[in-house]
């Protein structure tokens, strides 16, 4: 029950966002809690020249794949610039691609987002973009080379769970590479939820960050997206809204 | 549409009237509701409101924390001249305020960014008065050149330029422009900038449009709390972003509070802002712009504050001095205004933290912004 990305094997499939925590210690305590193995930092908070605690301090690196992410960037241009810098900074060549011209609802924008990835991948980097759920993007990412995808559930920090259902169950259908499910996880369930459907992992960020007791949420969530992935491979029995007829319609064919 | 088309369209006293016959049964089906129209950002403004201040209070730090997460951002202004053109008569820079004059050379400010940088500041915001012999384009791209090497976000507040003159700042690293409109009644507008560039309203108003249309990323806009008529105020700097948001939609728009205190102009407020007001201001506009940035500067009360921390500011200056070259003389004369809060920015980090919020220094990356 691993999670492949780009030949590297995860045993968790819970991603974790960093920003919006109260504390370093908290977000450090929090990352255990889920024991996570993918951790996400927006390059616009990082400071190696920080005089006062920096975001990657919180983050153990030697525990924890760090997978920055460029989070601000309104086109293509400026996504690459800042996954060059967190290459020149030595974070690795990882980025979580996301272009989002727009600062209120942080949506992102395809067109900008295709163009940067593939700049991206030939220069070597392992990209993971976020997206919305639309499986025409999703298909010509993955043949760009990108190593999975991260279809939206509903916008970032809105909690709404996942509102793209049908879509991303075409996505994860057709998908050659890891389906992520990122943005609007607000509740286990929402989580529990995109695993049963068979996403390959979830990312949550907010709604572990400004919970009143970020350590246990997180552990919850944790617990959720193993319990969702458990009965994905089970297999979930469709409702029925039909009676099952006693005598077999098939049942002359002896 | 321009916004001041917007504005003389608005019917001010169909405003006014929503807001004197708000009932309770409206304000508290207005706090049900996910999302608020303007007119129930009025209602949220009226006296009735007054009485549901901390349910208002509860929904806009539940709003903020969404977009925001549990995090304040923290910034400090550079002075770069006191010299000014101008006669607002509520401004320690008016020209007929006798107090010393200074303008710093292009040095000098370095040397003042250089002192912010070790205090841990990486977001910075120029301001100056308007003298545009001193403070000129060349003089403002030499600085920004400079600073752009060295912090991650710079914005600058300083007098309403033409479209070009934007464009060049914006290409050698500015990526936010902070412009209050002081006072959105045009009456009051005319009493108290008697003279010099700034008597001209409507220059003033469409600057944001002017910087919006060169595409920075942030801009910040508010009214002088203390001139206008508080309800009228509110509203039109409510009215004044939802626009903006909408038109420029790659901008982050951003709402400051700045409330008149003492200056060197000993100027007494025509339309005092109370506490509660400012609050009510606050919460309100939170609910109506949930991802507006709101800004609180060091005109407010260390303990005052504190307490806005949890109720929806995003973004806080601290250390400020507002005089050129406070920060490296700490001779305080020349201010724009009285410092009120004058903890240092340890002291404003340890009391962010103490309200279970994390004090952030960097929320930028000059890698976006290069040209």
């Amino acid at each position: 029950m691993t999670l492949k990305i780009a030949g590297k094997t995860f045993s968790s499939r819970l991603f974790l966002g960093t920003g919006k925590f109260p504390s370093n210690e908290i977000l450090s305590k929090a990352l255990a809690a889920a024991e996570t193995e993918i951790v996400t930092v927006a390059l616009r908070r990082v400071d190696l020249d920080a005089k006062n605690e920096d975001i990657l301090d919180a983050i153990d690196k030697k525990k924890y794949l760090v997978l920055p992410n460029t989070s601000g960037a309104r086109d293509a241009d400026e996504a690459v610039r800042l996954a060059r810098l967190a290459k020149g900074m030595g974070i690795g060549n990882w980025i979580k691609l996301e272009v989002t011209p727009d600062p209120n609802y942080l949506l992102p924008d395809p067109i900008e987002t295709l163009k940067a990835a593939e700049i991206l991948v030939k220069e070597g980097f392992i990209v993971l973009p976020y997206i919305n759920a639309d499986p025409v993007l999703a298909k010509r990412l993955e043949e760009a080379g990108c190593a999975t995808v991260m279809p939206l559930g509903s916008p970032i920090g809105s909690h709404q769970g996942i509102r793209t259902k049908e879509a991303i169950e075409i996505i994860i259908e057709q998908a050659n590479i890891p389906v992520v499910v990122d943005a609007g996880i607000g509740a286990p369930s929402h989580a529990a939820l995109a695993m049963e459907m068979g996403a390959d992992a979830v990312l949550v960020n907010t709604a572990i960050a400004i919970a009143s007791d970020p350590i246990k949420m997180a552990e919850a969530f944790k617990l959720a997206v193993m319990a969702g992935r458990k009965a994905f491979s089970v297999g979930i029995r469709g409702s029925q809204k039909t009676a099952s007829a006693s005598s077999p319609l098939t049942g002359f064919l002896r | 549409m321009k916004f001041i088309d917007v504005l003389n369209k608005t019917d001010f006293s169909k405003i006014s009237s929503i807001s004197e016959h708000a009932s309770d049964l409206e304000v508290k089906s207005i706090l049900s509701k996910e999302k608020i129209t303007f007119e129930d950002y009025i209602i949220l403004l009226s006296e009735t409101a007054v009485n549901y201040l901390e349910e208002m209070a509860r929904k806009a730090q539940m709003i903020t924390q969404k977009f925001f997460g549990k995090t304040i951002l923290l910034y400090a202004p550079i002075y770069l001249s006191n010299e000014c053109d101008n006669s607002c008569i509520y401004c320690g820079f008016n020209q007929k305020v006798s107090g010393k004059r200074i303008s710093l050379s292009v040095s000098e400010v370095i040397k003042e960014a250089d002192f912010l940088y070790d205090r841990g500041f990486r977001h910075i915001l120029l301001v100056s008065g308007e003298k545009k012999g001193i403070v000129s384009i060349a003089y403002l791209k030499e600085i920004v050149s400079t600073l752009h090497k060295k912090f991650e976000s710079i914005s600058i507040e300083i007098f309403p330029l033409e479209e070009n003159e934007y464009k060049e700042l914006f290409s050698v690293g500015v990526d936010g422009i902070t412009i209050y409109q002081e006072v959105y009644d045009k009456e009051i507008y005319k009493k108290v900038h008697p003279a010099g560039p700034k008597s001209d309203y409507e220059f003033r108003l469409a600057t944001p449009e002017r910087a919006g249309r060169v595409g920075f990323y942030r801009i910040n806009i508010g009214a002088l709390l203390g001139l206008g008529e508080f309800q009228k105020e509110a509203a039109c700097v409510g009215l004044h972003a939802s626009y903006l948001r909408k038109k420029f939609w790659k901008s982050q728009i951003s709402i400051s509070f700045p409330r008149i205190q003492g200056s060197g102009a000993n100027f007494k407020p025509i339309n005092p802002i109370s506490d509660k007001q400012l609050v009510q201001m606050l919460c309100a506009l939170r609910l109506f712009l949930p991802q507006a940035g709101l800004v609180l500067s060091t005109r407010e009360s260390g303990t005052f504050r504190d307490n806005l921390i949890s109720l929806g500011t995003t973004q806080m200056s601290a250390e400020s001095k507002t005089s050129p070259g406070g920060y490296l003389n700490c001779n305080q004369e020349g201010e724009q205004f009285n410092v009120s809060d004058k903890r240092s920015v340890e002291e404003v980090s340890q009391a962010i933290k103490l309200k279970g919020y994390e004090p952030v220094f960097k929320d930028w990356d000059k890698a976006l912004t290069q040209s």
